[in-house]
């Protein structure tokens, strides 16, 4: 298969980008959308010039450093996979492709597609656990917990963490990041005991590095890779208010 | 000089080992852990929680990743679950048990007194991560539900779906982020140690490179703790991720730390198979999907002639044409034997021809029985994840036809000796997880990767790197304005300048590729006298053309990806001999390492414990110039050590 690539250079956090062409030839339907970057990487090196800068780490789709709007869709044209799971079969020979960084403020661009996405780190720091010491805990099976509820937890526990809902939130709010943690421990006991706490604390990072309001559009949900649904957001729209009432 | 190796391993019962250690072991008071500054590089199981607990006792630490953020580490793609040895199944299942697995999954070439106190803090990581708010698989009454994996007979392995090692990380993640909330734990991301501090023969920091920047910068610490994982990668295609590397571990190599059994690698049976010559990773399909998957090839030369042209699709082939190749060599275990074993026999078929697809180089892993007997919906809560996955990749859907597997390279149990303590040769440097050698000798059990990360970081180092800082109350802050620091900065300038300059014609992904090719077909599953000699030719070789004529585009003060790849790489090319001249060294199989000159006459591994019964610790002693071989002895003082068997 052929392909001509759209992608967005840009030398640094300081320099101005633009979009650059760039054409590959005989790809097997069979390669990873990120094998196909390594193959133009590969083909540019022999050429004296700089590869395309991309994150990306486990190709599995878990670790969540992988990130790209292809054609606009952050993670590319599937549902519920991220960019490392999109193969090439996907796409229509020799069609145009359109490569992106994300595209938020709050994730500014280090280089071509690689972004800094320290802000999730620091909403975390800010309350996103749940406060034990090593050592000091009951046996495992002391607080049996329903397993509806530990599969709810789960559910939004899958998050990996890549940004692609506020890159794709049009007020780039990282509501449904936020929630997926929170949610994850208000439906377990261990962490309902500083809900409240954790609630108010993320929340308020979040708004003080930048991130927008949720206006409920639910883009995020339908460009999540681990379909997180936008039923946390309630979820930790009540544990937040519920605290605000407490104070 | 040779090492003078002390493992410091405790007198006593193998069950009181731990405890009359820790009486024994000197501990820090409040006010002076206040004092003193701990480095930890690498952020996944081991180096998380060790540098989250270390917080929380009160050290300062910094603790340095080369993602952007510490969640991302590879420990994060462990699928299957982990091991603790609770009995909650009431399946007469122990400590005693768990050590005994473990010990001989990994062919009586571990330590006992480290493996028994493995099993003993397996318990306590359960409580720990369920306290945290990992969402472990439950059962309808609420409480903990377990699953069977390879080399056990009983199921003591706890999970959260396929995603074990995300949640488990992600535990330990948010554990470290309450420490860097609370200020004791300082945060480096995007930052790569590639050079450790030596002075007065003592680990006093590294030199790390900010990778955003191209900075190179100087820290200094009481202590530095390794958590930097396996180098699996050196064969260019592996399940590990793609930025996981062994420099790390290297660079304490070269400074003199001791590298022990480097040739030890264990080869993941049930991976998705290689396709073209453009791949760039494997994937690995969980080992948690032998519980209900079957493994067979046909018994018919003409069914897999059939297959390979696409006349006969795998479910067209009748039940008596298959030959389920594990349950019929192993009764005992059948499809749930150790890894080794597994993909030991895997490759037998496919060398004697029975491989299902058009490279001869894979067998079918099929749920079709588990389906029928169980219903596609309890499949689907089960592996509905990995389903998808595989379908994802391979196009197929694997609800209607069987996957396809071959073994991959998935992890490493060699790694950088250290002593009960967990510290190397180098005082004040220890190594934890897989990036260290001690726990699981020759071949590694299944959902004992997480289990070892995390009693090395919550509840082993802790204690133990105590006793050695118990010494350095009263030593001043590490100044990094000395000329251990200058020199080691400047060699790795001088390095990277290097690199730059060359201006080759060959890039790092090329030589890379070839340098795995090299380790797959002479340092893999089987490795003979010949291949090995080999390998070693043709690695030195290899490594002269990088020095000569690799193109690291870009520049030093940027971040530059492809100089990170041609550093990681300079050291694999070093790393893969190492891991050559040890499997050479070594005549006989155990575990993962396979000598083809020494088999049973069923084709297992045969062991030498008159000859082979120790550690292999290998000392660098220059560039070209063979490291020196010190041993271990491996003392069983209570268990027998028999042939591994799998069969009865």
């Amino acid at each position: 298969m052929n392909f001509t690539l759209k992608i967005w250079r840009q030398k640094d956090a300081h320099s101005k980008g633009e979009f650059k062409e760039y054409k590959v030839s005989d790809i097997s339907s069979d390669t990873s959308f990120l094998e196909m970057l390594d193959i133009l990487n590969n083909d540019l090196v022999h050429k004296g010039e700089e590869p395309v800068a991309f994150d990306h780490d486990c190709r599995e789709g878990i670790c969540g450093m992988c990130s790209l709007h292809i054609d606009g869709h952050a993670h590319g044209p599937s549902q519920a996979v991220t960019t490392c799971q999109i193969y090439m079969r996907q796409f229509k020979d020799g069609a145009t492709i359109t490569v992106e960084p994300w595209r938020s403020a709050a994730f500014p661009v280090i280089k071509d597609l690689v972004v800094n996405r320290g802000a999730y780190d620091q909403i975390l720091q800010a309350g996103g656990y749940v406060s034990v010491r090593t050592n000091s805990v009951p046996d495992g099976n002391a607080i049996p917990i329903p397993q509806a509820d530990a599969e709810e937890s789960m559910d939004a526990a899958a998050c990996v963490g890549c940004g692609a809902c506020a890159a794709t939130c049009k007020n780039g709010s990282a509501m449904l990041f936020v929630a997926a943690r929170v949610s994850s421990l208000a439906k377990l006991p261990q962490g309902r005991v500083e809900g409240a706490r954790r609630a108010k604390a993320m929340v308020a990072k979040m708004d003080e590095l930048g991130f927008g309001n949720c206006t409920n559009t639910g883009a995020c949900q339908a460009e999540c890779p681990k379909g997180i649904s936008i039923a946390h957001i309630a979820r930790l729209n009540r544990e937040f208010l519920a605290a605000k009432f407490e104070d | 000089m040779a090492f003078k190796l002390d493992s410091k391993i405790p007198a006593g019962e193998l069950s009181q080992k731990w405890s009359n250690h820790k009486a024994a072991i000197k501990v820090v008071s409040p006010a002076n852990k206040r004092k003193l500054d701990i480095i930890v590089v690498g952020t996944g199981l081991g180096g998380a929680s060790a540098a989250a607990s270390l917080g929380e006792l009160g050290y300062n630490v910094k603790i340095f990743c080369i993602q952007d953020s510490p969640r991302r580490a590879h420990s994060i793609a462990a699928q299957g679950g982990i091991n603790a040895a609770k009995n909650y199944q009431n399946d007469n299942d122990s400590v005693y048990r768990l050590f005994y697995d473990t010990i001989k999954g990994g062919d009586y070439r571990a330590r006992e007194a480290n493996v028994y106190r493995l099993a003993e803090v397996s318990n306590l990581i359960i409580d720990q991560c369920v306290a945290q708010g990992v969402p472990f698989a439950r059962e309808y009454g609420g409480l903990l539900a377990n699953r069977s994996f390879g080399g056990a007979q009983v199921s003591r392995t706890f999970y959260a779906r396929g995603q074990t090692g995300q949640q488990l990380l992600l535990g330990a993640y948010a554990a470290l982020n309450k420490e860097i909330h609370n200020g004791s734990v300082k945060s480096y991301t995007r930052h790569e140690m590639l050079d450790i501090v030596i002075e007065d023969g003592e680990a006093k920091g590294i030199i790390a490179r900010n990778l955003v920047t191209g900075e190179i910068e100087r820290h200094g610490a009481h202590a530095v703790v390794i958590a930097t994982g396996g180098y699996g990668n050196v064969f260019f295609l592996s399940t590990n991720a793609m930025a996981s590397n062994g420099s790390a571990a290297f660079q304490c190599y070269r400074k003199g730390a001791g590298f022990a059994n480097p040739c030890f690698t264990q080869i993941h049976p049930t991976c998705i198979p290689v396709h073209g010559t453009q791949q760039s990773k494997l994937t690995l399909m969980s080992e948690s999907l032998r519980n209900d998957g079957r493994i067979w090839v046909p018994k018919k030369m003409e069914d897999v002639e059939a297959l390979r042209k696409g006349t006969k699709m795998p479910s067209d082939i009748a039940e008596q044409d298959r030959d389920y190749y594990l349950e019929r060599r192993y009764p005992a275990f059948g499809n749930l034997v150790p890894r080794d074993v597994a993909s030991r026999a895997a490759k037998e078929r496919c060398d004697a021809g029975y491989g299902v697809n058009e490279t001869g180089l894979a067998v079918f892993l099929d749920f079709k029985t588990a389906i029928e007997r169980l219903g596609k919906e309890v499949i689907e809560k089960r592996y509905g994840n990995l389903f998808d996955m595989y379908k994802e990749i391979t196009d197929v859907n694997p609800y209607e036809q069987p996957m396809q597997i071959f073994p991959a390279v998935h992890y490493t149990m060699g790694g950088i000796w250290v002593d009960y303590n967990l510290m190397t040769t180098i005082p004040g440097l220890y190594a934890i997880g897989e990036a260290n050698f001690s726990d699981h000798g020759a071949n590694r059990l299944g959902a004992s990767a997480l289990m070892q990360g995390l009693a090395d970081g919550y509840f082993v180092l802790p204690y133990t790197i105590g006793d050695y800082l118990a010494k350095k109350i009263q030593a001043p802050k590490v100044s990094t304005a000395t000329p251990a620091f200058d020199e080691a900065e400047k060699a790795v300038k001088d390095k990277i300048n290097k690199l730059l300059s060359i201006n080759g014609s060959r890039s790092v992904d090329d030589i890379h590729r070839q340098l795995g090719l090299i380790m797959w077909d002479n340092v893999g599953m089987a490795r003979t006298k010949e291949s090995l000699e080999k390998a070693i030719v043709e690695i030195a070789a290899l490594r002269k053309e990088f020095w000569k004529n690799v193109k690291v585009v870009g520049t030093a003060d940027s971040f530059n990806v492809e100089l990170e790849k041609a550093l990681r790489l300079a050291d694999f090319l070093e790393l893969g001999e190492l891991m050559a001249r040890d499997a050479l060294n070594r005549e006989e199989s155990c575990g993962g390492h396979f000598r083809s000159e020494h088999q049973t006459e069923e084709g297992e591994a045969l062991r030498h414990d008159d000859k082979f019964a120790y550690a292999a610790v290998w000392e660098y002693k220059g560039e070209d110039v063979e490291p020196e071989l010190t041993k271990e002895d491996l003392v069983y003082e209570f268990t027998h050590r028999a042939q591994r068997n799998y069969k009865d």
